[in-house]
């Protein structure tokens, strides 16, 4: 069993897991890694790490302004590999890392994903590689033992949502609603009913977690109550790293961790 | 070799759908609704009668007498798409796919743009067509190109100026991804090359191929034989592939796309040149990169050509050896587009001097009985302000 599978394994009855959101590199590495040990600190059961893309076509504003920060600090897909590794020894939480095909492919996919499985990388979810590109690349995740988290979205038809289902591995990832990542004031109508009718799929097969646009506490009670075994919470945090400067450094650390552990707190309803 | 449907969306390795989940149904309704489509009776008379009435099919292909002297060697012929409506060979395929997006109940258009080309063609298709278009084009752009950007407007078309990343075509093509990934039950994405994922490449693509069928009728009656060479400038690639795929299984006839050389090693948009393999908007294609894979900025004169990828039918050509691509530099190109309007009274389009620059080389090495048709993709009213000041002339 994975240290994700695991994370989810070991949540009370009723209790959903938090997966969280961190930019590698935002607003510097340095920074980044006080940012991640805020989140942990904060309850965060899983830590989703992203790597800095030039071309973040899934993501809203919140996520590409954060991806210009960290590559304009330097950060490189190599250091954010450090930042996992640190990240898992200090707090022996599981990484997901999250990042853009390319990120992948120009290194050598198999040759990225065994130097991310040796920083402690539990994980990978890539948006621009859906099943049917990915189908290619299971047998190599499988192998270098690195969980490959599938994307489904409101647009999937229910035959490939089994698909989708069956083939991803530590958690599948429901898109909630139509669009890029970022914080919605409200839940999308129709995510509720969304997540019942993947949760069918997906039911003592694979937890369900369910992201974008999830911004508040409320959103993240309803979504567990409406049978999510966890939620994924990104650009809202990032929003509040936006804030870091040297001078408020303490301030930002300690509202990113209060954040954190106000959706952990509501992840038990 | 290519002239099918490419199996499983892929021209050989590339190709495919590196597309977030939410567009992959979009991209299979897409496929469905085009394979239905391309071969209806009724769909291809009225993208005929469009071509021929509205846009002004066919296009001649002229024999270029005094170039050819110039240049004293092979006979030089221009394919005229320059002299189609909205000034390049663009509306091609916003007329094709724009039928298409009616076809589909879909009346909300979205398309990115550089130079403003393709989004002046597809308010032009949207305003024939009675669709409502929206364009996506990088403030850098804008800038750059007003003219275009205002045409868009008094077109009817609502434009967005894009703000994200290097703010030019490939940030445009990032934001109408988003924007379809958004609205996608409404919305028809019409991208402007063969480019993007699967089946955008074969649609752009077939939509495009008149240029090269009318070629070969032209110089069939003309010379009475297949051209010995055929030369486009290659950014996305669309007139390039539109122009090479009639030839691709004529194996005497030699296919050269000519990039964009810009400034120099390191500093142009020559993606099948200088780039590696590598993943950009949703297709698996050359690219230009950094050694992390972080998509590098381009730079050229002409902001057509001025993209980091390129369709990936490109890159198989190259691979498979079938196609040859060179690289024209900024100040070849602004040679090649004074001396067509000196020798020929025609100022092209900064991106089809690029082809220019390189046929008149090739000329010069063949022998006189030989032919070259080089593509003349645009016109260069649009360029007229940059080459007045790389000339150093104020207007």
């Amino acid at each position: 069993m994975s240290e994700i599978s695991k994370s989810f394994a070991g949540l009370a009855e009723r209790e959903g897991a938090l997966v969280a959101y961190v930019m590698g590199g935002d607003p510097d590495p340095d920074a980044c890694s006080k940012v991640i040990d805020a989140v942990v600190a904060g309850g965060a059961d899983i830590l989703e790490l992203g790597i800095p893309f030039s071309d973040p076509i899934a993501d809203g504003k919140s996520i590409q302004a954060a991806a210009v920060r960290a590559l304009s600090a330097g950060t490189t897909p190599r250091r954010v590999l450090e930042l996992a590794k640190n990240a898992k020894e200090k707090h022996h939480v599981p990484v997901a890392l999250m990042t853009y095909f390319n990120i992948f492919y120009s290194q050598g996919f198999e040759n990225f994903l065994r130097l991310a499985k040796s920083h402690g990388v539990d994980g990978i979810i890539i948006p621009d590689l859906p099943l049917d590109e990915a189908s290619r690349y299971a047998r190599i995740s499988r192998r270098v033992g690195v969980d490959n988290i599938l994307l489904a979205a409101p647009t999937t038809p229910a035959g490939r949502m089994r698909m989708l289902a069956s083939n991803t591995s530590g958690f599948l990832y429901l898109v909630s609603i139509l669009g890029v990542t970022g914080a919605r004031r409200s839940l999308r109508r129709g995510t509720l009913t969304l997540i019942a009718d993947a949760h069918r799929y997906t039911r003592d097969k694979v937890p369900l977690a369910v992201g974008f646009g999830i911004s508040a506490p409320e959103h993240v009670r309803e979504v567990i109550r409406a049978g999510a075994d966890g939620v994924i919470v990104g650009s809202s945090i990032v929003d509040r790293v936006a804030d870091y400067r040297e001078n408020k450094r303490a301030k930002v650390l300690q509202n990113v961790e209060e954040y954190v552990r106000s959706l952990k707190a509501a992840t038990r309803g | 070799m290519t002239k099918s449907y490419p199996v499983g969306g892929r021209f050989g390795e590339f190709g495919g759908q590196f597309v977030p989940e939410t567009l992959v149904p979009a991209l299979q309704e897409l496929e469905r609704a085009y394979l239905r489509w391309k071969g209806d009776v009724g769909f291809r008379a009225e993208l005929a009668s469009m071509l021929k009435e509205y846009a002004g099919r066919p296009t001649p292909l002229y024999f270029a007498r005094n170039l050819t002297e110039r240049a004293g060697g092979a006979k030089i012929f221009l394919k005229r798409e320059d002299l189609l409506h909205g000034g390049a060979h663009k509306i091609n395929n916003t007329l094709g796919q724009g039928l298409l997006a009616k076809r589909m109940g879909k009346h909300r258009v979205i398309a990115e743009t550089g130079a403003g080309q393709h989004g002046v063609a597809t308010a032009i298709a949207c305003a024939a067509l009675g669709l409502k278009a929206e364009v996506y084009m990088g403030s850098v752009d804008i800038e750059r190109q007003k003219l275009n950007a205002y045409r868009m407007e008094l077109l009817g078309a609502q434009l967005h100026s894009v703000t994200s990343g290097s703010r030019t075509l490939k940030d445009a093509i990032n934001e109408a991804l988003r924007d379809w990934a958004s609205n996608v039950s409404t919305t028809y994405y019409l991208i402007g090359s063969v480019v993007g994922p699967h089946p955008y490449p074969v649609i752009v693509r077939d939509f495009q191929s008149v240029i090269g069928k009318e070629i070969r009728e032209q110089m069939r009656r003309r010379e009475g034989r297949l051209p010995d060479a055929v030369v486009a400038c290659v950014g996305g690639g669309s007139n390039a592939i539109g122009s090479f795929h009639e030839f691709v299984e004529k194996r005497g006839v030699k296919l050269v796309g000519v990039e964009a050389g810009g400034a120099g090693r390191g500093r142009n948009a020559a993606s099948l040149a200088e780039g590696r393999k590598g993943v950009l908007h949703g297709m698996l294609t050359y690219v230009l990169e950094d050694e992390d894979g972080q998509i590098r900025e381009t730079q050229s004169v002409s902001a057509g050509l001025d993209y980091p990828g390129v369709g990936p039918e490109h890159s198989y050509l190259k691979e498979s050896g079938r196609a040859t691509y060179v690289t024209a530099g900024d100040k070849e190109a602004i040679v090649a587009f004074h001396l067509l309007a000196e020798v020929e009274g025609i100022l092209p389009a900064l991106e089809s001097a690029h082809a220019v620059a390189c046929a008149v080389k090739m000329a010069r090495s063949m022998k006189k009985d030989q032919t070259v048709v080089v593509t003349l993709s645009g016109r260069g009213d649009k360029d007229v302000q940059i080459v007045a000041k790389e000339a150093g002339v104020r207007l």
